[in-house]
């Protein structure tokens, strides 16, 4: 069996408010999620709910704007901060860079995760953002949804999902 | 002839356990990737290549814990970390472990980059960090040691190879 497998992938031929994966099948051990994006506002936060739900997430967020680095948190929240996005004052055609590591998204226990989000773009200010993400829940993870605060995707952003076997 | 992403090794701890060893890596592919998924129930990780604990080891990292984001770092070590601040493990939510070496099996010094992810809504890391170990030998063996504490049952970690050819 392949060990890294694609199992779907979305590149938009038109702006789109959202990106979903469903029905992701249970036979692989970790998920990963690359994503290269722009909104066409202003929001640089891509939000990430996992089997519809808005409930029971948290993150830790390790921040960098190319002067100072900080960092946040936020609990009880009702979805997954997932990394930034490239806002439409971004330079043009600049998209972000990220990835999303889910391990063991089958698993009777909380899911932690990783997520890297970056926008770097030649102008205004870029931003490297790492998270560590928990979703308390015992459900195993079966569909993934993105969206950007308030706006849509452009076209041309995509979404490749893989899954990584330790069988 | 090898895949690009192998599985090499993969072990899920049946009782808590000291460390984690990979050993006879086979020298067939480019890079490697450890993903560890768990728990430890003490406050320390490290790594070491080898089984070789003398000081040629040198690190830097960043972390942010939700309140500030620091860096710092350390020269001549015995091992490397795998956290920025060790107190973040402590826990039964399991945190996220990535490692990976590259030109594990080449005959210039190893570098290595390492993440810690562990949010437990309230408190937690987010970490990166650059290893460095000073030796020209191929590497043949990790361990991810938990020093004085032990992974708990159920921690999960699996070696991948990965292969440009």
């Amino acid at each position: 069996m392949a060990t890294y497998t694609l199992i779907s992938s979305n590149v938009l031929a038109s702006s789109a408010a959202s990106v979903t994966f469903s029905a992701i099948p249970a036979t692989y051990t970790d998920l990963v999620l690359r994503v290269s994006a722009r909104g066409d506002n202003t929001s640089l936060l891509l939000e990430m709910t996992l089997n519809s739900a808005t409930s029971t997430y948290s993150n830790t967020l390790l921040l960098g704007d190319g002067a100072t680095a900080s960092s946040t948190r936020n609990t009880g929240q009702a979805y997954l901060r997932a990394g930034y996005v490239n806002p439409s004052g971004s330079t043009a055609s600049t998209f972000s860079s990220g990835e999303i590591y889910i391990p063991n998204y089958t698993s009777t226990t909380d899911k932690p995760m990783s997520s890297l989000g970056m926008t770097e773009n030649n102008a205004t200010t870029a931003y490297i953002a790492n998270y560590a993400n928990l979703w308390q829940t015992s459900s195993a993870i079966t569909s993934i949804s993105l969206q950007v605060t308030g706006q849509n995707f452009v076209t041309g952003s995509s979404f490749y999902l893989y899954g990584i076997s330790n069988a | 002839m090898a895949t690009t992403y192998d599985k090499i090794q993969s072990t899920t701890l049946a009782s808590a356990a000291a460390s984690i060893t990979f050993s006879s890596i086979p020298a067939t592919y480019t890079d490697l990737r450890v993903v560890l998924t768990g728990t430890v129930n003490g406050d320390t990780a490290y790594m070491t290549f080898n089984s070789d604990t003398s000081a040629l080891y040198s690190r830097t990292w960043m972390t942010g814990d939700g309140s500030g984001a620091y860096s710092g770092g350390g020269t001549n070590e015995n091992n490397i970390r795998l956290a920025g601040l060790f107190t973040s493990l402590i826990n039964t939510v399991p945190a996220l472990i990535t490692v990976d070496v590259f030109s594990y099996t080449g005959s210039t010094f190893k570098t290595c980059l390492t993440t810690l992810s562990v949010d437990k809504n309230g408190s937690g890391e987010t970490a990166r960090e650059v290893g460095l170990y000073r030796s020209t030998a191929a590497i043949t063996t990790l361990t991810l040691n938990a020093g004085v504490s032990t992974y708990t049952t159920g921690t999960t970690a699996t070696l991948y190879g990965i292969l440009k050819a």
